[in-house]
């Protein structure tokens, strides 16, 4: 029974990033400092200098003690930073990054739809499908997608190139039917425009995009 | 009828940019307003009869005279842009284009407010939109219209742009305080209303992009003056983002009282609905209100031809009226089907729903479900009832609207359309085979 207690300061999903069902999971920490030192110590993923930067100035914003409210736009960098999705690793960073408990960020991060919990391929296909696109043929763009790429949605490409994601109206209804990728909304779609953007992202991306670019995180440190 | 007071230097080359809108007139409200007291701002936007854009329509001036004075906790002012009624995209087309024109009206209303510290929330999908705003708060820092000391006058405030991460629920303002406290964005019950506890407790105002604008026009003419546009209690002028099957989707700006049949047909507007088909039914502000078949929407059930003003779409109440909403205008032609598109809006409520308060988080599922069932060919005649009745369970018995928000559209579907539900009973066969965007119950 001894050699299967494990060090109080593992969280929950440490025990699952580690994949060794027999450690027990129920050892939750609630002291965030151990937790907070602890992820320092088993990862070795740092934001680059410029995001810090900025992460440094979006945490002034907000009053003395109340640096949690930056967590959706430090998520937002992190899935820049971190190929797109939110691994539990990256959550762990990203609370010890905000001196909050882990907790914290996994609750956020699976509320809010933009957040990726699972690998994704470079370029995220995001299809409007609420009433107004659907209505002038969202439906057919996402059955042509599946067809053309062999996915279904939700799914990504075996080349890690694209995964198809349906999500709700994007504010773009006055030019329906919508695509977001990144943070470029394409408007207008038809079957025509749908095969030069796959088209184009096989030509020029290679590596992942998301919504917030990486030329923002440099941008706005100058 | 064409009067603008918001979108009035659209057109302007280089808009977005500070020295364009300067030279414009722009900031001219600001010179204005800090020169008066706090609480003559808020009398003079009670006395234009301003009303919430958002959607609700609730007075603004009278929302701001609810702030707690008392307290010595600081105040804060909100900008709510986190558009994501379907239907709507008038903000995301402000913020784009007129930057300068939201800075300016959240300037003059936290003076009203006695705000230092003020945050636009934007839904995070408009990260782009983000940016726009943040370099054009940047100008403004530069040019002195925001910091320390503004112009001289000893009033501090500093303006900061917050991105959401894609939740409908946060357009709700106490969903949207919680997200910007950095949680998940669940209503919170009120009273305690914002205003006395808000934002970490403090007092706080949330006001909708679009109202915050309007703020602007009405310090520049004069509270009386803006009150003479529009007609009866709606005063001035509306964003209206129109789409659907029309010619000319967009946004437009109305002034309040306009026909609605001129608003869809009128070449300067709408341009009529598209491909010469017939009109089927009109969503007048967002999925959210009733949807009203086009004899009702035309012309009020009393026969009187219906305006594009807050009385005029209600009227009726919710038996044979609709809402202005936050002006999401989404045309159907005669091939749209009633139940198909009430399916999709379900789906996208069931989707939304933060899942606090079982009538919502269970009721939406179950609309859902049944709706598919209806439109696989499995459906009954009791079904529709069966709709009514769980749409009535949802109906005010939520902490939020967003409950209500989702039992509307199926109460006044099945309302107005009750034959389409049931042809769809009796011809299972005729059905065209429906493909479902995404699959039946995500959650």
């Amino acid at each position: 029974l001894k050699k299967r207690l494990i060090p109080i300061n593992y969280s929950i999903f440490d025990c699952l990033a580690f994949n060794n069902p027999k450690e027990p999971i129920f050892a939750l920490n609630f002291k965030s400092p151990l937790i907070t030192d602890h992820c320092k110590l088993i990862t070795d993923m740092k934001f680059s200098e410029d995001a810090l930067e900025l992460i440094s100035r979006i945490k002034k914003r907000y009053p003395e003690g109340k640096q949690k409210s930056a967590i959706l736009p430090v998520l937002h960098i992190a899935q820049a930073e971190f190929g797109g999705w939110l691994s539990p690793e990256t959550m762990d960073y990203v609370a010890s990054v905000l001196n909050i408990l882990p907790v914290e960020v996994y609750e956020v991060a699976s509320f809010y739809s933009m957040f990726n919990l699972t690998p994704v391929g470079k370029c995220v296909i995001e299809v409007c499908r609420t009433g107004p696109c659907w209505l002038l043929g969202a439906e057919d763009i996402v059955n042509y997608l599946q067809n053309k790429l062999g996915i279904k949605v939700g799914e990504a490409t075996a080349d890690g190139m694209f995964t198809l994601k349906t999500v709700e109206c994007l504010a773009a209804c006055g030019t329906a039917p919508v695509i977001q990728m990144g943070e470029t909304y394409l408007e207008n779609m038809n079957i025509e425009k749908v095969d030069k953007m796959l088209s184009d992202c096989r030509t020029n991306i290679k590596e992942p995009i998301s919504h917030w670019s990486k030329k923002h995180i440099k941008k706005e440190q100058a | 009828m064409s009067r603008k007071v918001l979108l009035n230097n659209i057109s302007v080359p280089g808009i977005e940019k500070y020295d364009v809108y300067r030279a414009n007139g722009g900031y001219r409200s600001v010179e204005k307003a800090l020169k008066m007291t706090p609480d003559a701002i808020v009398e003079e936007v009670k006395k234009s009869g301003l009303r919430g854009r958002g959607g609700a329509g609730f007075p603004t001036g009278m929302k701001w005279s609810f702030i707690d004075k008392k307290t010595t906790n600081p105040h804060y002012l909100v900008c709510n842009a986190d558009e994501s009624e379907p239907g709507t995209f008038k903000d995301r087309y402000l913020m784009e284009k007129l930057p300068h024109l939201l800075i300016e009206g959240m300037i003059v209303s936290s003076f009203a407010l006695d705000a230092h510290v003020s945050y636009i929330y934007i839904r995070g999908e408009l990260l782009y939109v983000y940016h726009i705003l943040e370099k054009a708060i940047a100008e403004a820092y530069k040019a002195g219209w925001l910091g320390k000391n503004i112009m001289g006058t000893g009033y501090d405030l500093e303006l900061y742009v917050h991105p959401g991460g894609g939740a409908y629920i946060c357009g709700e303002e106490t969903g949207l305080i919680e997200s910007l406290e950095g949680k998940r964005g669940n209503p919170r019950m009120k009273p305690p209303f914002p205003a006395i506890q808000g934002l970490w407790m403090c007092p706080t105002v949330v006001n909708n992009v679009e109202t915050l604008a309007a703020v602007v026009p009405v310090m520049n003419m004069g509270g009386e003056e803006y009150a003479k546009i529009g007609v009866g209690k709606s005063t001035g002028t509306k964003l209206i983002s129109a789409c659907g099957h029309i010619n000319k989707p967009g946004v437009y700006e109305i002034e309040l009282g306009l026909p609605v049949e001129e608003f869809l047909n009128s070449d300067q507007y709408c341009g009529g609905v598209k491909n010469g088909k017939k009109l089927k039914a009109v969503v007048a502000g967002g999925s959210s209100v009733p949807i009203l078949p086009a004899e009702l929407f035309l012309k009020t059930a009393k026969g009187e031809p219906r305006l594009m003003s807050y009385e005029s779409l209600a009227d009726g109440g919710f038996v044979t009226g609709t809402m202005l909403g936050s002006g999401g205008f989404i045309v159907m032609d005669e091939s749209v089907s009633v139940v198909k598109n009430l399916w999709n809006f379900t789906r996208f409520y069931h989707h939304e729903s933060c899942g606090q308060c079982s009538p919502c988080r269970e009721g939406t599922g179950w609309m859902e479900k049944v709706l598919h069932k209806i439109l696989d060919g499995h459906g009954k005649m009791s079904d529709i009832d069966l709709l009514w009745d769980i749409q009535t369970k949802i109906d005010g018995r939520t902490i939020c609207p967003l409950g209500d928000a989702a039992a509307w559209p199926v109460a006044s579907a099945i309302r107005h359309f009750r034959k389409d539900f049931e042809e769809y009973v009796q011809n299972p066969q005729g059905i065209k085979e429906v493909s479902y965007l995404g699959e039946l119950a995500e959650a």
